[in-house]
């Protein structure tokens, strides 16, 4: 009796840890890939602000300098993210700004990100030409990020 | 003693709207009623939720504390939206909190703030209202406890907190005054960037020292001085394109703002700015 009883602790004992083990695996993996995904943003507000400074007369138009932000900028925007936006990752984990909204309307938000794709390799094909050509392509650009933040991110900016 | 108080109380939460003569003897500019009506933020409660563009048939949720209220529809819908109110009634629910049939509304809707709007801009506004579209959507009803759901209850509130005088006083600029406007009366900033005390009144000492977002979504930042180090020129530009000095953009529901505040002119988002500047600087606990 007292054997089977130990066995049974032992088991339970078992089971909590392995609990334990995978919260904790799950929750480094969303740690990671929130980690990558600050950081792919983190790239494309660099790019931005070289970009934007031009666009608002902040900074001297520079063609070589728009073409290298623009042609980063739409390599980025095309790469496959899909592996950072992991269901679960959503701003009641701490550190993350994202709506849980991502996942429930997946396809919104896809449709959001190929904006961003499309309107950022339009960019950089006209970046370099002159000043308002970047201007007027830069727009769009600036558009794309405002309505994905506007639609799936929470207050705090 | 008992009979006094009572007889008190029931005078003074009483709903006051406007006088009827309120709007008489004026003219009213229905184009310079959309800028108002941009300054002032309508369409960001008013319209459905997630609509860009289109008719203000409410029914957006603004959950809080005390309930979840929804944003009625104010479309010259003749039915379910204001087209039978008259222009003083309209006037008197924007800067009273007083519906047409004399009850309070919830200061959900910023109508302490519009109190200090001047009547010739909420002239302008309501002329704007009726050349919007119509939409027969109906209201939803707001999702209030006990004993916020005794309306009179509302009347205590407003005599607590209810308060027409300007939150930054002292000599200001011409400017200045202008931002103060835009901020303190048109734009209701503060009602989502200064924190409540326990019964949802405004804390006028951390003016716009950020605060908890009501709804749970994330954190209303802190745009005093203390807090918020960008230049009048950094401020202007957000408020017109969404970018921040780092190239991030607005998101959740100052997005929104920002699509009003970008109807603006270039001066009033500028005086917007200096108002900010002039705020008393209260920095972030730590």
């Amino acid at each position: 009796m007292k054997k089977r009883h130990f066995a049974t602790s032992l088991g339970l004992a078992v089971i909590l840890t392995g609990t334990a083990f995978a919260a904790g695996h799950i929750s480094e993996d969303v740690t990671k890939a929130m980690e990558a995904r600050q950081a792919h943003m983190t790239l494309y507000s660099f790019n931005m602000a070289t970009l934007g400074g031009m666009a608002q007369d902040r900074t001297p138009y520079d063609a070589a300098a728009a073409t290298a932000a623009a042609n980063n900028l739409a390599a980025i925007a095309n790469m496959d993210q899909s592996a950072y936006w992991v269901e679960g990752s959503d701003s009641s984990v701490e550190g993350s700004r994202a709506k849980a909204e991502i996942w429930s309307n997946a396809d919104d938000y896809a449709e959001k990100i190929a904006a961003l794709a499309s309107a950022s390799t339009a960019l950089a094909a006209v970046a370099g030409n002159d000043l308002d050509a970047l201007k007027g392509a830069f727009g769009p650009v600036g558009g794309s990020c405002a309505a994905c933040h506007r639609a799936y991110r929470v207050s705090d900016n | 003693m008992v009979v006094v108080g009572i007889v008190a109380g029931v005078a003074l939460t009483r709903p006051q709207p406007l006088p009827d003569d309120a709007l008489a003897g004026m003219t009213a500019d229905p184009e310079r009623g959309a800028v108002i009506f941009a300054a002032a933020g309508c369409a960001a409660c008013h319209r459905a939720p997630g609509v860009d563009d289109g008719p203000l048939a409410g029914g957006r949720p603004f959950a809080s504390d005390f309930g979840t209220f929804y944003a009625p529809n104010i479309s010259p819908d003749p039915v379910q939206g204001i087209g039978r109110w008259t222009d003083v009634q309209l006037a008197s629910a924007i800067q009273r909190g007083v519906s047409p049939d004399g009850g309070h509304y919830y200061p959900a809707f910023p109508y302490t703030a519009y109190a200090k709007a001047s009547r010739q801009d909420i002239a302008d506004l309501i002329a704007h209202l009726r050349t919007l579209p119509p939409d027969a959507t109906p209201n939803q009803p707001h999702q209030v406890g006990f004993p916020f759901n005794i309306r009179r209850s509302v009347g205590a509130w407003k005599l607590l907190f209810a308060n027409d005088d300007w939150v930054l006083g002292g000599d200001l600029t011409a400017e200045q005054e202008r931002g103060r406007y835009l901020v303190e009366a048109l734009g209701h900033c503060a009602e989502c960037h200064t924190p409540r005390g326990a019964l949802g009144g405004l804390d006028r000492g951390n003016w716009l020292a950020g605060a908890p977002n009501p709804s749970g979504d994330g954190r209303i930042p802190n745009i005093t001085p203390g807090a918020l180090n960008w230049s009048i020129q950094d401020i202007a530009i957000y408020l017109e394109s969404g970018f921040t000095p780092d190239f991030d953009t607005a998101g959740g529901t100052m997005a929104d703002v920002v699509l009003n505040t970008a109807q603006l002119s270039d001066a009033d988002r500028t005086a917007i700015a200096t108002y900010l500047k002039a705020v008393p600087a209260v920095p972030n606990p730590q």
